[in-house]
């Protein structure tokens, strides 16, 4: 089992068997994870950056760990903005960290388009951590896993993303990654929160959230950015709750056998109420389990491609 | 010194000339044209020409010169030398430096660097101190001094008000106010609002930033009287505004840049900054569209936007990169490739859009093709294939979205303020 791909910069081309081969091998990690010593060899030896110009914890963590549970060498390398205000270009910093011998990057950053240009100044495998409002892979891996695991399939299955797709990274990964899969994706928002001309990849808009839920086998729900300026693309928070809001009392009206996925961290009472949040239809933590061996299977199959 | 320039296709449309001829110049000016030229002596350095067009000297209306402020990027002498190259004799230079071009003092220390060159600068005022969009610049000195149009490009005019001020003033003085059209508040986009955008995940910038403001300011030439000027139009709908406009009479031209009629937003997949500018890289159905304003007149001149950037600023993430790209080496190329190779426009129209319709609109003498007139012309070569390598730009920055592609068409010769330049050289005649 190898990757015909030599980074993970998006799921936007990846091909079917890769993301099986990703998930599949993930599952044997998973195994690992449960067992009292959760520490496997495969990469002792290879020194992995992880490289975040973005705040982050979870995704941070989560790759912090799964390195560590492969045996990598970790560096953590943290900064946010430009650099080039600094002094430093990123590409003089990309240079002096590869001068260290590294094997892999995991970069996540506000611009989109990084990852890519990573692959351009450096000779080491690049996994996108998150870049702007392009992709964030790992997560939508994630987020499969977790679907497979609970629904055993996704072919045929239908799921809508719902929330800021306009602003989110999460959106586009789910929609070519569960598209490529054999899903149906569908994203729920209000249109100010919709980015242009997405229907051509595919995808259906709904703008009411009792459709979308009544609809779909499964929603995924994004956080909504509370740091994001008021009132530009929603009213407020209240609004956003009381017409986009996940409720128990919407999930029953509509739809009894829904699987809810929320990729973290959560605003309670805004995208989703803690009833449903702590209750029986969602998945949240289990996304967060698999995270770890989503993110050792990719930097295991990409740490030892020939 | 005389030179003897033989075998040449003259053109001018502005004096109805397309037709063969030699031309003698004598220290900087025609004395004779016509296949038989006689008064020549031994002295005289003779070039053939055959195959070749000779034109009234190219003008690129929309330049960056990056002096004074940013002598690394660019200095009036290396992107006058980079005009020369790409084929211009005149070009006109935008008052974003640093200091900007506000004060008489600023006009003047660009004319003076640019005196001893072929190609004539003319330094474009700032509508506003410091751009700054409060007050109005000493915009009647700025005209004493020599300034040939007034823009805050970079940003637009900042306020209708200002808009109204500084058109009226310019009234005054019959020149032409030339507007960035940007709706400043839809600014933190760093590309095309599109299909594109969406799945490249980059923060997206609407087309109708772009309209708003052409609207705006059209509505303001009617209301005032005064002219203006749309700088890089590049899209389909200001496109459609600014011919509507015309057709009513009101006072308002506007030029296009190469790029936005030979690329779409399609090339930014691989996010690459050469080719982010602004206003952005638009649709396939913009590009047409533009091409269909050049045609009917809509669109009065092709102008490059030559903005010089350091490496170092240009290879940088892409929502930090800034805007722009080179112009002035690849302009001409691409408009005898885009353009009239593809049976768009005809030589006579690319002469009126990059040579006659710029100087009419900053009110520049149009060179003629006569006895005693001084020399100033560009000849160029619609059949020469190249291959565009920015390691041989003049400019001093080198970052162009063209490099190495394949262009038919380019400048072999210009002439003017007594100067030649030929096969890489600058020579007095």
């Amino acid at each position: 089992m190898s990757l015909t791909i030599k980074h993970l910069i998006g799921l936007h081309g990846v091909p079917s068997d890769d993301i099986q081969t990703i998930l599949d091998t993930a599952k044997t990690f998973r195994e690992v994870l449960e067992r009292p010593i959760k520490k496997v060899p495969t990469l002792q030896g290879k020194t992995i950056v992880n490289l975040f110009y973005e705040d982050s914890t979870r995704t941070r963590i989560s790759f912090e760990l799964a390195e560590k549970r492969l045996s990598a060498d970790t560096i953590n390398f943290s900064k946010s903005g430009s650099s080039t205000k600094k002094g430093e270009t990123f590409k003089d910093t990309i240079r002096n960290i590869e001068a260290m011998k590294v094997d892999m990057i995991v970069v996540r950053h506000e611009s989109a388009g990084v990852p890519q240009f990573l692959t351009r100044i450096s000779k080491a495998s690049i996994i996108n951590a998150g870049d702007g409002r392009h992709e964030h892979p790992t997560q939508a891996l994630l987020d499969m896993y977790s679907i497979r695991e609970r629904l055993g399939k996704l072919k045929g299955l239908k799921i809508c993303v719902i929330g800021d797709i306009a602003h989110s990274r999460v959106a586009l990964s789910n929609i070519f990654g569960l598209q490529t899969m054999g899903a149906q994706v569908s994203v729920c928002g209000p249109l100010t929160m919709i980015p242009q001309n997405i229907e051509s990849l595919g995808v259906k808009i709904y703008t009411d959230i009792s459709k979308a839920i009544s609809e779909n086998d499964v929603l995924n729900v994004l956080r909504i950015q509370l740091e994001r300026k008021a009132g530009t693309s929603i009213p407020t928070l209240r609004e956003y709750h009381n017409y986009f809001g996940i409720t128990a009392e919407r999930i029953e009206k509509n739809n009894k056998d829904i699987l809810i996925l929320h990729p973290g961290p959560i605003n309670r009472g805004v995208e989703i109420t803690s009833e449903v949040a702590d209750g029986p239809y969602q998945i949240i933590l289990d996304q967060v389990t698999n995270g770890v061996a989503i993110r050792m299977s990719v930097l295991y199959l990409l740490g030892t491609r020939q | 010194m005389k030179i003897l320039l033989k075998n040449l296709n003259l053109l001018n449309p502005e004096q109805k000339i397309n037709h063969e001829s030699d031309l003698l110049i004598e220290d900087g000016k025609i004395i004779e044209l016509g296949s038989n030229i006689t008064s020549i002596d031994s002295q005289t350095k003779t070039f053939d020409f055959t195959g070749m067009y000779c034109v009234p000297g190219l003008v690129d209306m929309h330049v960056h010169l990056r002096e004074p402020g940013r002598e690394d990027e660019e200095t009036i002498e290396t992107g006058s030398n980079a005009a020369a190259g790409g084929g211009f004799t005149e070009i006109a230079c935008m008052p974003n430096t640093n200091p900007a071009i506000d004060s008489a003092e600023v006009v003047k220390l660009i004319k003076d660097k640019a005196k001893n060159h072929l190609v004539n600068v003319h330094p474009i005022g700032a509508v506003s101190v410091n751009r700054a969009g409060e007050g109005l610049s000493p915009i009647a000195e700025l005209v004493d001094a020599g300034a040939v149009a007034f823009s805050d490009d970079g940003v637009a005019v900042k306020t209708s008000a200002l808009l109204k001020s500084a058109m009226e003033y310019c009234l005054m003085f019959d020149k032409t106010i030339i507007d960035h059209c940007e709706e400043i508040c839809f600014s933190d986009g760093a590309m095309n609002e599109g299909f594109i955008s969406t799945l490249l995940g980059l923060p997206p910038l609407p087309s109708v930033s772009e309209d708003l403001i052409v609207a705006r300011d059209i509505l303001m030439a009617e209301y005032t009287g005064g002219k203006i000027h749309i700088a890089h139009i590049s899209s389909k709908k200001s496109v459609e505004l600014v011919r509507n406009a015309k057709g009513k009479g009101i006072k308002v031209t506007a030029e296009a840049t190469p790029h936005h009629f030979t690329l779409t937003d399609d090339v930014l997949k691989n996010y690459d900054t050469n080719f982010k500018m602004s206003p952005p890289l638009r649709t396939e159905e913009d590009v047409q569209a533009i091409i269909s304003g050049l045609k009917d007149g809509t669109i009065d001149c092709i102008a490059s936007d030559h903005a010089p950037h350091s490496v170092e600023e240009k290879e940088m993430e892409f929502i930090y990169a800034p805007n722009g790209i080179l112009g002035l080496e690849t302009e001409l190329a691409l408009c005898l490739n885009e353009l009239v190779s593809k049976n768009h426009l005809t030589l006579d129209d690319l002469v009126l859009k990059l040579s006659i319709n710029p100087r009419k609109i900053l009110n520049l003498p149009i060179p003629k093709f006569e006895t005693n007139e001084l020399a100033n012309l560009t000849i160029f070569d619609p059949e020469k294939i190249w291959t565009v390598d920015v390691s041989k730009f003049k400019s001093k920055s080198k970052n162009s979205p063209f490099d190495k592609r394949l262009l038919k068409g380019a400048s072999v010769a210009v002439i003017n303020n007594s100067k030649m330049f030929f096969e890489n050289k600058f020579t007095d005649i």
